[in-house]
């Protein structure tokens, strides 16, 4: 497969999976606003656009953070390169290039996100509410992931489509955490208080989670417990663990219809391998926001590794 | 008043071709049609088949109006065009290999040295090479139109990348998803063919360092192009790369593709990508849709570039008025396709023929392409052609004339229902180790009462185009 090929699938995974994370921000962002809080309703919003890089951005644009124009920062924005509008249109057009490489299904599932969401584009934003927006874009999301998994062939393009989810989910889930932990939850003596729950449950439900999670550990909320859920179970579909294994599980598959050795492999390995080392007294001890710090890292590292390894189209 | 050929009625009469599709016409309600026609464009635009106007803005996504209505022919008069066509192909190709090689035909007296050398679209950096098999044009489109039952036109020929046959391809595809009832009950010779062919011209014309199965890709200048859509959608039904030029690079006397298995090389390239962007250290140096390098491992043998670079100077408007005499000289036959006569306005006698006639002839840029920059005098105001005969006056050598022709028309389904519209013709002739032809084309209609322009960008529609089987 031509290594642009195989870049853009990645992409088309990168995209897909960010507007998915921006919807779920939305989400964690409206709840957290509804909640009275000390700190009073602006500053939360802020503290997310904080966190996902884009503060500086908006208040450039926009300046004051109004829901109304945080929603249009996220959702409909072509100049902020994250928004969900930004992402579908990126992932249509990579896909618009690689075409060949797509069954019609997966295409149509792209191309009429693509189309819908021009429609929205022209509708009056009062007919609008978040919650739509975000559950268009869930649904989309998953059409799209449903298709992919219906339909497309199990080449090596399969596995740079997964690639580029499970690296973007990874970082993702990775950064959601630390949201809550370092940016909403500033002073320690916060942790354990009823707003500290309050946190935990919303960012649970903000990963379609939080039903799971009761039924995985049952009882109280601890930090802990989250902890353990979102980064060490293997059977939270978004656990950065889990998210490991698939980014292994697909570069196994490259390497053995390549029939050769990649540094992406090997780094894939190690990221594993630390995260099944690992248990979450060893990341408190740590500090969570300085693991996850170092977990976003290894994961940018790591997609260094897989464009010199394969996107390049050099041999290493 | 001109009289314009039908071809569905004739004196009254239902033309032999046509007689199954009156019933069908006949018995379909308007709101059938309206329905139908959205489905169509609602296929089109899912499958994706859009394109862009260069230069024109606007929404990226346009779709290509697509009339329902078919064009038909016989088999008996698709044979003689097909004839014509072939001819006509294996002349131009003889022809390029001439004027790169020793120039046969301009030492004979036949074609004047100057429309040739001098012409822009000559390749110097080529003379000399003989490209594999002697192929330079591979694909030769033939623009065609028709004025009686038996008169054909040749208007152009294209032998550098033609556009237009994922067209034909796809029109036929959603008419038969569309109307499978009329398919049954017409015996209609199928096109699908193409890609196979195609594929198999491009790998016959392999080089001979190639070993075992050759790999062909095809070069686009990438996703904005107005045809790229074309481009990925042969790439797809070929089973081929498509590569843009990055993609590809030049080591030792062989070009690669970059791939995830690493290097990979690559014997056949289909390029629909101009001349002047394909070497950056040959031709033009700014660009960035080339490989720099490929014309040294196209010199030494290494790679088949389809079309041959130089190719062009054989579908050059002046020089179109010389191949009947290549199919002479070459071929030693009588030319079965009749050239449109035409005017140089480089020759004093004929200018002044021209602009003392302009009311009543089409006049073209000599390097002119997709209806732009041209007078159809008949269809002009007065001012019009007084502006375009100051364009004449102040360059002669850049236009040529012809009469108008009286293009012919097929029944075409428009707001008020169905009236007859002109159309054209332009089949795809493949050359490699052989010529071949598929029964079938891309009829451009021009949809606007009375227009003679049929191209896309100025409001003209595509139809499937059959050709009965015997």
């Amino acid at each position: 497969m031509l290594s642009r090929t195989a870049e853009n699938l990645y992409w088309i995974g990168r995209y897909m999976e960010r507007a998915e994370t921006v919807a779920r921000l939305m989400e964690v962002g409206s709840r957290i606003s509804l909640l009275p809080s000390s700190q009073g309703y602006r500053s939360d919003w802020q503290s997310l656009l904080q966190a996902i890089g884009s503060y500086d951005a908006f208040a450039k644009k926009y300046g004051d953070p109004v829901q109304r124009n945080i929603e249009s920062h996220l959702f409909f924005d072509r100049d902020n390169p994250s928004s969900i509008c930004s992402c579908i249109y990126m992932a249509r057009e990579n896909a618009r290039i690689v075409r060949t490489a797509l069954t019609s299904q997966v295409w149509d599932a792209i191309n009429s996100a693509f189309q819908e969401m021009r429609d929205l584009e022209r509708t009056p934003r009062s007919e609008l509410d978040l919650s739509r927006l975000t559950e268009w874009t869930m649904r989309h999301s998953a059409q799209l992931r449903g298709s992919i998994e219906g339909t497309q062939l199990r080449s090596d393009g399969y596995d740079f489509l997964n690639i580029g989810y499970f690296l973007e989910r990874a970082d993702s889930t990775a950064r959601l955490l630390d949201v809550k932990y370092y940016v909403l939850l500033p002073r320690i003596d916060f942790v354990g208080s009823g707003l500290d729950n309050y946190q935990w449950m919303t960012l649970l439900r903000a990963m379609s989670s939080h039903r799971a999670f009761h039924w995985a550990y049952g009882g109280e909320i601890t930090a802990e417990k989250i902890a353990h859920f979102l980064i060490l179970n293997p059977n939270c579909p978004r656990s950065l663990l889990a998210c490991a294994s698939e980014l292994l599980f697909h570069m196994d598959r490259l390497g053995r219809q390549y029939d050769r050795a990649s540094s992406a492999r090997t780094e894939a390995r190690s990221v594993l391998a630390r995260l099944v080392e690992t248990s979450t007294d060893d990341i408190f001890e740590e500090g969570l926001h300085e693991f996850l710090t170092g977990f976003i890292s290894q994961i940018a590292s790591l997609s260094g590794r897989i464009h010199e390894s394969y996107l390049s189209g050099d041999l290493t | 008043m001109t009289v314009y050929f039908n071809e569905m009625y004739n004196d009254g009469q239902v033309r032999v071709p046509y007689r199954q599709l009156e019933e069908w016409m006949n018995n379909m309600p308007a709101e059938l049609r309206q329905m139908k026609q959205a489905q169509a464009e609602d296929l089109f635009r899912r499958i994706g088949i859009t394109f862009a106007v260069y230069g024109e803005g606007g929404d990226p996504d346009r779709l290509i109006p697509f009339d329902m209505f078919p064009r038909v022919f016989t088999s008996a008069e698709w044979a003689r065009l097909e004839r014509g066509v072939k001819q006509r192909a294996r002349a131009l190709n003889a022809f390029l290999v001439d004027v790169y090689g020793r120039g046969e035909i301009i030492r004979a007296g036949r074609i004047p040295a100057k429309l040739v050398y001098q012409n822009a679209a000559f390749e110097k950096a080529v003379v000399g090479i003989k490209p594999s098999k002697g192929v330079y044009s591979h694909i030769v489109g033939v623009d065609l139109v028709r004025t009686g039952p038996d008169e054909f036109f040749v208007l152009e020929d294209n032998c550098r990348t033609p556009s237009g046959v994922s067209y034909m391809l796809e029109n036929r595809e959603i008419m038969m998803r569309m109307f499978p009832a009329l398919f049954r009950e017409n015996r209609i010779q199928p096109v699908d063919s193409y890609p196979d062919l195609l594929r198999r011209t491009l790998a016959s014309v392999a080089p001979e360092k190639c070993q075992g199965e050759p790999t062909v890709v095809i070069l686009t200048p990438g996703h904005f192009n107005s045809a790229y859509y074309e481009h990925s959608f042969l790439a797809d039904l070929m089973g081929v790369e498509l590569v843009e030029g990055p993609d590809l690079f030049v080591q030792g006397e062989f070009v690669y593709m970059r791939t995830t298995e690493g290097p990979k090389r690559v014997d056949v390239i289909y390029r629909r990508i101009d001349d002047a962007f394909i070497d950056p250290l040959c031709f033009r140096p700014d660009s960035m849709l080339g490989i720099p390098g490929l014309m040294d491992v196209y010199r030494s043998g290494g790679v088949s570039i389809c079309s041959a670079p130089g190719a062009g100077v054989a579908d050059d408007k002046a020089v179109y008025t010389f191949v009947p005499e290549m199919v002479r000289f070459y071929l030693g036959e009588e030319p079965i396709l009749n050239n449109v006569p035409t005017w140089q306005c480089a020759k004093s006698d004929d200018l002044k023929y021209v602009l003392d006639h302009l009311a009543e002839l089409v006049v073209k840029e000599v390097h002119g392409s997709g209806g732009y920059g041209m007078l159809v005098g008949p269809k002009s105001t007065a001012a019009q052609v007084a502006a375009f005969r100051e364009r004449i006056i102040a360059d002669p050598g850049n236009y040529i004339a012809q009469p108008t022709l009286a293009l012919s028309t097929t029944p075409t389904f428009v707001e008020e229902g169905i009236a007859p519209r002109h159309v054209d013709l332009r089949p795809y002739c493949l050359v490699g180790e052989r010529v071949e032809l598929v029964p079938g084309g891309l009829t451009r209609v021009a949809l606007t009462e009375g227009s003679l322009v049929v191209n896309s960008s100025q409001g003209g529609g595509v139809k499937d185009t059959w050709v009965l089987a015997e």
